[in-house]
């Protein structure tokens, strides 16, 4: 068991999808519209058996798994660089800024064996500790002592020190228990495939299985609030706004709206080396992560082309056969996979047209509505907490300004009525203090992860809003640190709509989709399609919008890839396949 | 009484653990912060301070220095000019190890060696009439090593000639104004320095290294982090992975230089004329291969790991803290086959590691072996595979 029940929660930012779809305008080519087996450019000097749109980390994950089974895979990147969301830019001379992602916790380990991440330099490192600053002055400082967490705790609410050991216990029990849901497809429930029915089977015993009271536990964070379920534990204001921050993010709740506790739920399942709620820093960011990947990928002989956004998938005959780039060039292979979100994957790459109506209605309806912002600081040195002194060593992790609950309810007011957080949660990391190499000497990189900034605002629209959001940001900061501002050297800011434009994840949400129920497990990103398919054979997904989820996870890649693997064995028995592709129409129609 | 090292009125006032271990009767800290996984992380991400002090160190000097460590040491010392170290080892002379360390060639006739144990009984009862002296220096030296990938350049901006020094050069330099020996050696297995300095001057040499660290993410490191660092390294410790041949009751606590994995020391014997300590046997067991085991890597498989803790009911541990206790390694019919001596889960590796010895028959790397670990109050056989040491080497150690 981890010895440590120090940061016992934190979360991250994230989600990869590099390249940037059509414009909605130009949806309705693609496919049908333009006509298959077209060889223009020098593409066709290559086979290729796979096509990757998008080099985030759910791309380069699936075409390094597709590359590893043999199959030619070719990813195609919009942007001049890969990984998506998860970058690091050095965008002043010496400063690193993790633009986006800014932290890895939910990787699948077995992602980091099987692509063999170790040879290529995977080094996520521990960040040790947790500094929630609080609005009197006074902080709460966690830890990888355990004893020293308690007497922490303890100055806060003596009651709260031991109930934390108790909180950990049974949250762990929860995450011992759902977590083979992450590394496993969910199973077809609209499908009379007997294979189906078995894994569902299995999936009930196992739940059936499980201690009456983690799986209460369980069904309560999955569907109810995080502040029902902290108030069962605990009394202190600083400790339940520290653990409920991670029931937010990414998401547009509060920690008293139903759903916050899935959204908890998932950040508490991260590990870092099998500590659960465990958070590491990657050497040079998630940038530094998707570099590396990249590098892996091409090692077992992915090609990575950048700068070739896909405009649309060509189809023939209700299969996919290739990909065009908005320059006119064109891709073919009889697998392509979309990396993207599924507002893109549905309704932009294809021509919504050839896909069955209830799908079209189900990703018409799925909420993005991206909710976080990222402003991140070059500062002059390490900011001065008044309570600690001199002392620097509380940066080394996370700092949470969301000192209760009800500070990040008030913050989740101003978004349900169209405006940004006057007070927003941040969810700050000097990176600089765990990674040195990501600053100068002395200097120091600050990102800050801001919620809540709504996509949509009522009264204003992003572009003027950029700078007074980190206006406000910096505002923030400088009441609990003393003279911040001067401290800053430069600031830059991300909003959902820069998230929006530059990454290319609708509405810029970070999950590619919210972490909601309804948009889970069998239902991401639509029921009848959460296994990876489409309804356009040889067309497939891969991206965060699928299930797991978002979170620099890998998943959606791996098990996309393990999909299309299985399916090309098929293939090989032609008759089996269109029946399991009559068999999908069906269950879709019925549904 | 205990005893403290010359760097200790700094390490103290960084030690916020307030846990100290004894090291040859000196006092050494067995970490400075509450993670010893961060101080790790220093080692492998930036630059960590280690102070090595409490080793043994022994001045070899005169005439005929070269001459009695060639016919003391395993390792041929005429290879090692004056500006060079070794690593080497001591034998006895049916070929068991008797200890190993790092020798340094500081002058002409001159050399400093360390030792985890006191040898210098040993040694001086080995001059046998030559021109040549053995003086316990221990005291006179502090050695600090600062180990990491940023260690050449925080030590360039203090003598800029360490920019130059290859694995296992050595210097005569000043720093601080104080003269002191820098090595480019380390226990390690990472890009790293070691610095003699005078045992009075010590502190001025602390805090110089501190002064070029400020703001760098520099920080000391304790025991247990060195021990992670060593094992991935395959860098083997005295009364862990092996003990001395002096002290043994028995063979089986015996090793030959071979059988832990130095056979490389022996790789030009062939020319090699000398008649060391232990050469007939060292020979012999190279020309017929009668070495009993090899110390090799294990490698445990992951998948298998999870599934015998998950079937246990138990979150799979990944703990990093060295394990350095024998553990035994059988085949699939669960017949024993060796052991392994010190184990952990490798943070950089991201896999649990063990340094084991195995019959001659499963060095090849990618053989596999079970290893027996306790489950749930049960022993369990957890599928592992041979791996070459080291585990973990970085380009940079030697670049």
């Amino acid at each position: 068991m981890p010895k440590s029940t120090a940061p016992a929660t934190k979360r991250a930012t994230s989600k990869s999808v590099g390249a940037k779809a059509a414009p909605k305008a130009s949806a309705t080519r693609g496919a049908a519209a333009r006509p298959a087996g077209s060889k223009r450019d020098g593409a066709a000097d290559h086979a290729w058996d796979a096509i990757v749109i998008g080099g985030g980390h759910n791309g380069l994950t699936n075409a390094a798994y597709l590359a590893k089974a043999g199959l030619r895979t070719l990813v195609l990147e919009r942007r001049h660089l890969v990984g998506g969301a998860a970058i690091t830019e050095e965008l002043r001379p010496g400063y690193w800024f993790t633009t986006f992602s800014y932290a890895l916790s939910l990787l699948r380990p077995d992602i980091i064996h099987e692509l063999e991440l170790t040879r290529h330099g995977f080094m996520p490192i521990l960040m040790p500790t947790t500094f929630c600053p609080m609005e009197n002055g006074d902080y709460l400082l966690l830890g990888q002592d355990h004893g020293e967490n308690h007497r922490e705790i303890a100055r806060h609410s003596r009651h709260d020190a031991d109930a934390y050991d108790a909180f950990n216990h049974d949250v762990l029990k929860v995450c011992q228990a759902i977590k083979p849901l992450l590394d496993a497809a969910p199973p077809d429930i609209f499908s009379d495939d007997p294979e189906e029915l078995v894994a569902l089977a299995m999936l009930g015993s196992r739940f059936r299985r499980l201690d009456r009271k983690v799986l209460h536990d369980a069904v309560r964070l999955l569907t109810g609030s995080a502040a029902d379920f902290l108030d069962d534990y605990f009394e202190s204001d600083i400790l339940k706004g520290y653990i409920a921050s991670s029931s937010i993010i990414g998401t547009k709740v509060g920690p008293y709206s139903q759903g916050s506790g899935l959204v908890l739920l998932y950040h508490l399942m991260g590990e870092h080396d099998g500590e659960f709620g465990a958070w590491a820093f990657h050497k040079r960011g998630n940038g530094g992560f998707t570099q590396l990947l990249a590098k892996a990928a091409e090692s077992f002989g992915v090609e990575i082309r950048l700068e070739s956004p896909v405009e649309s998938v060509i189809t023939s005959g209700g299969r996919a056969t290739g990909v065009a780039l908005a320059d006119g060039r064109e891709f073919h292979a009889p697998i392509v996979v979309s990396a993207l979100d599924p507002r893109r994957t549905f309704l932009e790459l294809v021509d919504p047209r050839q896909l069955p109506t209830d799908l079209v209605d189900a990703i018409t309806r799925f909420r993005f509505q991206g909710t976080s912002a990222k402003v991140n600081f070059a500062l002059d040195g390490v900011p001065r907490y008044p309570a600690l002194g001199d002392r620097t060593d509380q940066y080394r992790g996370f700092t949470n300004i969301g000192p209760s609950m009800e500070y990040l309810e008030r913050a989740f007011d101003d978004a349900k009525y169209g405006a940004f957080s006057t007070r927003p949660y941040l969810d700050c990391a000097i990176q600089s203090q765990v990674d040195p190499d990501m600053a100068p000497p002395g200097k120091a990189v600050m990102s800050c992860f801001v919620q809540y900034a709504p996509y949509h605002l009522r009264e204003s629209d992003w572009d003027t809003q950029r700078q007074p959001l980190g206006d406000t940001v910096q505002a923030t900061l400088e009441s609990f640190f003393p003279g911040f501002g001067d401290l800053v050297l430069q600031r830059e800011v991300q909003t959902p709509l820069d998230i929006e434009r530059t990454v290319g994840l609708s509405e810029g949400n970070i999950f590619a989709g919210e972490f909601l129920a309804p948009q889970m497990y069998f239902f991401r990103p639509a029921p009848g399609w959460s296994q990876y398919r489409t309804p356009i054979e040889g067309y497939y997904q891969c991206g965060s919008g699928t299930h797991p989820g978002g979170c620099v996870m890998g998943a959606p890649g791996k098990l996309a890839a393990e999909r299309i693997i299985r399916d090309r064995g098929r293939a090989v028995a032609p008759d089996r396949a269109n029946a399991v592709a009559r068999d999908r129409q069906g269950a879709v129609a019925r549904a | 009484m205990i005893r403290t090292t010359p760097f200790h009125e700094r390490t103290a006032a960084l030690n916020e653990t307030g846990i100290w271990e004894h090291w040859s009767n000196h006092l050494v800290a067995s970490r400075y912060q509450m993670s010893e996984k961060f101080e790790y992380f220093a080692i492998r991400n930036t630059a960590g301070l280690f102070d090595t002090s409490p080793l043994y160190k022994y001045r070899i000097h005169g005439p005929a220095a070269e001459r009695f460590l060639a016919g003391v040491l395993a390792r041929d010392i005429r290879t090692c000019p004056v500006g060079r170290g070794q690593y080497t080892a001591w034998c006895d002379d049916r070929g068991f190890v008797v200890e190993d360390g790092v020798i340094l060639h500081v002058a002409p006739d001159e050399y400093l060696l360390t030792a985890a144990e006191p040898n210098l009984a040993y040694f001086q009862a080995l001059i046998d009439g030559l021109d040549v002296a053995v003086d316990d220096v221990s005291a006179d030296w502090g050695v600090l090593a600062v180990q990491g990938p940023r260690s050449r350049e925080l030590l360039a901006a203090l003598a800029p000639e360490v920019a130059r020094l290859a694995y296992f050069d050595v210097i005569a330099t000043k720093i601080a104004k104080v003269p002191v020996h820098v090595s480019r050696t380390g226990y390690t297995g990472d890009l790293g320095f070691e610095i003699w300095v005078p045992a009075a001057d010590a502190l001025a040499v602390w805090d110089a290294v501190w002064g070029v660290s400020r703001g760098r993410g520099v920080i000391p490191f304790g025991m247990t982090a060195l021990y992670m660092a060593r094992i991935e390294a395959g860098l083997v410790l005295l009364d862990v992975d092996f003990n001395s041949s002096r002290f043994a009751w028995t063979d089986a606590d015996r090793t030959t230089p071979i059988e832990l994995g130095l056979g490389w020391m022996f790789r030009d014997i062939g020319a090699d004329d000398r008649t060391f300590l232990g050469h007939e046997a060292i020979r012999r067991e190279i020309a017929t291969t009668s070495s009993r085991w090899r110390l090799s890597g294990l490698i445990l498989d992951w998948q298998d790991y999870d599934r015998i803790f998950d079937a246990a009911g138990l979150i799979p541990p990944k703990d990093h803290t060295p394990v350095q206790d024998e553990y035994y390694v059988y085949d699939d019919e669960l017949n024993q086959l060796g052991y392994a001596t010190s184990q952990m889960y490798s943070p950089i590796l991201q896999r649990h590691i063990a340094l084991a010895r195995v019959p001659l028959d499963r060095t090849a790397p990618g053989s596999r072996v079970k290893l027996e670990l306790g489950v749930s109050h049960r022993y369990e056989y957890f599928d592992a595979h041979v791996a070459r040491l080291p585990l973990f080497n970085p380009e940079r150690r030697t670049a």
